[in-house]
């Protein structure tokens, strides 16, 4: 009696899901977009969910963000403190400042909250940094991902500058010290500087507009740009397909992985909670900018220790090497000191961000590219990224000189001296030595190909001679050797046409040809063994 | 007169002779032993400074002088006061092990008795800040808020905001301000040692250096609390981002790694 009953109502009526399914089907089209879609194929690598990390962070942040705008007032207006800190009762501060306090210590959660978004914060843009450098190193920005690169190094910019804004925001000594640094850099502008610097803080510094008016921009203009970006980003992404490493059954024009529901989602949504937990774990055991320990900022104060957060320490390094130089010329005063960094600091970061423009003019290749390269494969630009690090690290240890200093007892003249030199030679000799290193990578795996890997079995021959077995690799591990092609240097071509007339090359062409020579003349890349190579080493005659 | 001078060759004359001249002597001394109470004191006093020069010439004088005139090794002791000696020896920094851009303190090797004597010594050889009495430098019941404010104003400069210490030129650092004892932190204030201004009272009245001292201990002294976890040092951002490449985004991506090498495999076993 009750089996015909329900199978008389499953007649009658579908499951709930597929009625809810159908409903938004009807109104939204999303069937066919969910069939094309749901079966999409990711493949799998660590280093493909550095991205992920970005992603998921920048979740953390607009969440922890929005609580966040609920208690802070951007207000530079002076109180002065009453609430449960004691070693700052009685003093006087901005609104902003009092209000993070409250935040701290008399909202429920407040400190947590802060901490998960200021550390969440700093991982970000750390893990945006790691994840341009995994593109870089392994190729992934060639044709057609261009454009996402530029994306992915627009975010890098934006997520540096929303940072600074954010930790400015609080108005506690050691961020207005950093405010007034940024002012002085704006000041070192010539003509424009004193008009730019009165208008950014409404007056003369530091007025009582910027905590407003840093706050819209932290909270609003650069969020609302990056989230777009972020959405582009990940569109691109989609459309392009992800890149893999080669493998076999792994080509250009395929994608091995896993699909994108059930599996990748479940992954991908358990890493966001993963990467949530763990980011709470850390702000919960560890203080970020203890603004109670910093005081309320005052233009006549100022401690040591003053730095940006890292991703702004390479601007502090820069202008803490550079020697203080400046030029009085009809009464105005051109502060090279200060101008010179401001001028170098946008340079920094577009020396990597035009770099795939440059490799793809210089190689010439116009074709698509989603197999990945092992960086040892593309020496001259794992060089290149390599010695663009090492320029970063050199500034960053120029930006933390003092604390070089106290912690490795050494002069802070001789670390300046230091940077002020391997700012220039750094790179060089990292350029250098990676170049080789990769080399000597290729040379290897030339090596393995031909003749195995070394087994570490000794054999004595009969006539008493010792040799080291070597076990041949199987196909797998010789298509991952062997996949990556290399190119020909370009050529200039014959510089008389047919008919003996000097042909004029153009200079551009020369320079071309130059670079050409550099990343793929000889002794730039190790020829790759080739096939004939192989047979005849493993055709019977026994190897050593 | 007769008796007396037949008896003057008795046997026992020399002793009544002792006898009479000892109870004139503490008759003597009974009468104006009140009087003499601090010419007493003086005697200590001076003793000390005695003491204190034998010391002096045993482990100062090789560097500033014989006399405390100072040489090519170092600075002349004439007028620093004993709040300097009992800062610098009183902290182990003198005396120095070897010349260098800074002294830095280590372990005390004289005792406070001996430092006192030294300190006798050198303020006998010219007029210095004295060394402070409990009562000037103890923070119990000063402003901390107050302290704050004139720390951030004259100290954090080199000290860092809350007296973690920082680097100076050449090698030189300024010191943290960890646990250091209230009246050395008055001491240092006062007397300004090695590459430290001094704010004698006239700029900075005792008050206010005990504000400074309870703002110290407030913010950096043992019975402070860290509301957000670890300190990390005090220093800053830059721990801050040590911090958070190596625990923060170390730690993710070793959770990465851990996720993709748990996947669902497509068709090897």
């Amino acid at each position: 009696m009750s089996t015909t009953t329900a199978t008389e109502k499953t007649k009658r009526q579908a499951p709930a899901g597929e009625r809810v399914a159908d409903w938004a089907d009807g109104r939204l089209g999303i069937y066919s977009l969910a069939k094309a879609n749901m079966r999409k194929i990711f493949p799998d690598h660590w280093s493909f969910m550095l991205g992920e990390i970005c992603l998921y962070s920048f979740i953390i942040l607009i969440l922890t963000g929005v609580y966040l705008t609920l208690f802070f007032h951007p207000s530079m207006n002076e109180v002065e403190y009453h609430g449960s800190y004691v070693p700052l009762q009685g003093v006087l501060m901005s609104e902003a400042y009092a209000s993070t306090l409250d935040i701290s210590f008399d909202v429920r959660g407040g400190l947590l909250i802060r901490q998960i978004h200021h550390w969440a914060a700093l991982i970000f843009v750390a893990a945006m940094l790691v994840h341009m450098m995994r593109v870089f190193f392994t190729g992934a920005f060639r044709k057609p991902r261009e454009v996402n690169w530029v994306f992915g190094f627009l975010l890098l910019v934006l997520g540096m500058f929303t940072g600074f804004t954010g930790y400015s925001l609080p108005d506690d000594l050691l961020s207005g010290t950093g405010v007034r640094f940024m002012q002085g850099a704006v000041l070192s502008m010539p003509v424009v500087g004193t008009y730019l610097s009165m208008f950014l803080f409404g007056g003369e510094f530091p007025g009582g507009d910027f905590v407003a008016r840093f706050y819209s921009i932290h909270i609003l203009l650069l969020p609302g740009i990056m989230l777009g970006l972020v959405v582009a980003h990940l569109i691109l992404v989609f459309y392009h397909k992800h890149t893999q490493f080669a493998g076999p059954g792994k080509t250009n024009t395929n994608v091995v992985g896993m699909p994108l529901l059930p599996v990748y989602m479940a992954k991908a949504g358990g890493f966001f909670f993963l990467v949530f937990g763990l980011i709470t774990i850390v702000a919960a055991i560890a203080s970020i900018n203890p603004i109670w320990a910093l005081g309320p900022y005052r233009p006549d104060q100022v401690s040591t220790g003053a730095q940006p957060d890292w991703y702004m320490g390479f601007s502090e390094g820069l202008i803490r090497v550079m020697p203080g130089w400046e030029i009085n010329f009809a009464g105005h005063t051109l502060v090279l000191g200060v101008f010179v960094p401001l001028m170098i600091f946008p340079l920094v970061l577009v020396a990597i961000a035009v770099y795939p423009f440059i490799e793809s003019w210089v190689t010439g290749d116009k074709r698509e590219h989603h197999l990945l390269d092992r960086p040892r494969n593309a020496p001259t630009r794992t060089a290149f990224g390599v010695a663009w690090l090492t320029w970063y690290f050199v500034l960053l240890v120029g930006g933390g000189n003092d604390l070089w200093a106290t912690h490795f007892h050494l002069s802070i003249n001789a670390i300046t001296w230091f940077v002020r030199i391997a700012f220039f030679v750094g790179p060089v000799i990292a350029f250098i030595i990676t170049k080789r290193i990769c080399l000597g990578l290729q040379r290897r795996d030339a090596e393995k190909v031909l003749h195995g890997r070394e087994s570490g079995v000794i054999k004595r021959l009969p006539h008493g001679e010792f040799v080291e077995v070597h076990a041949p690799l199987d196909q797998a591990d010789l298509h991952k050797l062997t996949a990556h092609e290399q190119y020909a240097p370009a050529e200039i071509g014959p510089e008389v046409d047919e008919n003996g007339v000097r042909r004029k090359v153009k200079r551009s062409e020369k320079l071309r040809a130059k670079l050409s020579k550099g990343y793929y003349g000889e002794g730039n890349q190790i020829p790759k063994p080739t096939a004939e190579e192989y047979k005849e080493i493993t055709s019977g005659h026994g190897h050593h | 007169m007769k008796k007396l001078s037949a008896r003057r060759r008795h046997p026992l004359a020399a002793v009544v002779v002792l006898l009479l001249a000892l109870a004139a002597t503490g008759g003597l001394y009974a009468a104006f032993a009140p009087a003499k109470q601090a010419q007493a004191d003086e005697t200590s006093q001076s003793l000390a400074i005695e003491e204190g020069k034998k010391l002096y010439t045993v482990g100062c004088a090789s560097c500033h002088g014989t006399g405390g005139q100072g040489s090519s090794d170092g600075p002349s002791l004439v007028g620093v006061g004993s709040a300097a000696v009992d800062f610098q020896v009183g902290t182990g920094r003198m005396p120095a092990q070897q010349p260098g851009a800074q002294v830095p303190k280590k372990k005390v090797i004289y005792s406070q008795k001996e430092i006192d004597q030294l300190a006798a010594y050198v303020a006998s050889l010219g007029a210095g800040p004295i060394t402070p009495t409990k009562q000037q430098y103890d923070p119990a019941g000063a402003d901390a808020a107050k302290g704050g404010e004139l720390f951030r104003t004259n100290c954090a400069q080199c000290h860092n905001f809350t007296g973690e210490g920082g680097a100076l030129t050449h090698g030189k650092s300024a010191p943290s301000l960890e646990g250091v004892d209230p009246k050395h932190i008055y001491e240092a204030m006062q007397t300004g040692p090695q590459n430290m201004p001094s704010f004698p009272d006239t700029t900075m009245p005792e008050q206010q250096k005990k504000d400074i001292i309870a703002y110290v201990k407030a913010v950096n002294g043992d019975e402070t609390e860290s509301p957000g976890g670890l300190k990390l040092g005090g220093l800053g951002p830059v721990s801050e981002g040590l911090f958070a490449w190596i625990f923060g985004l170390g730690a993710l991506i070793a959770v990465a790694v851990w996720v993709a090498a748990h996947t669902a495999k497509a068709k090897k076993s």
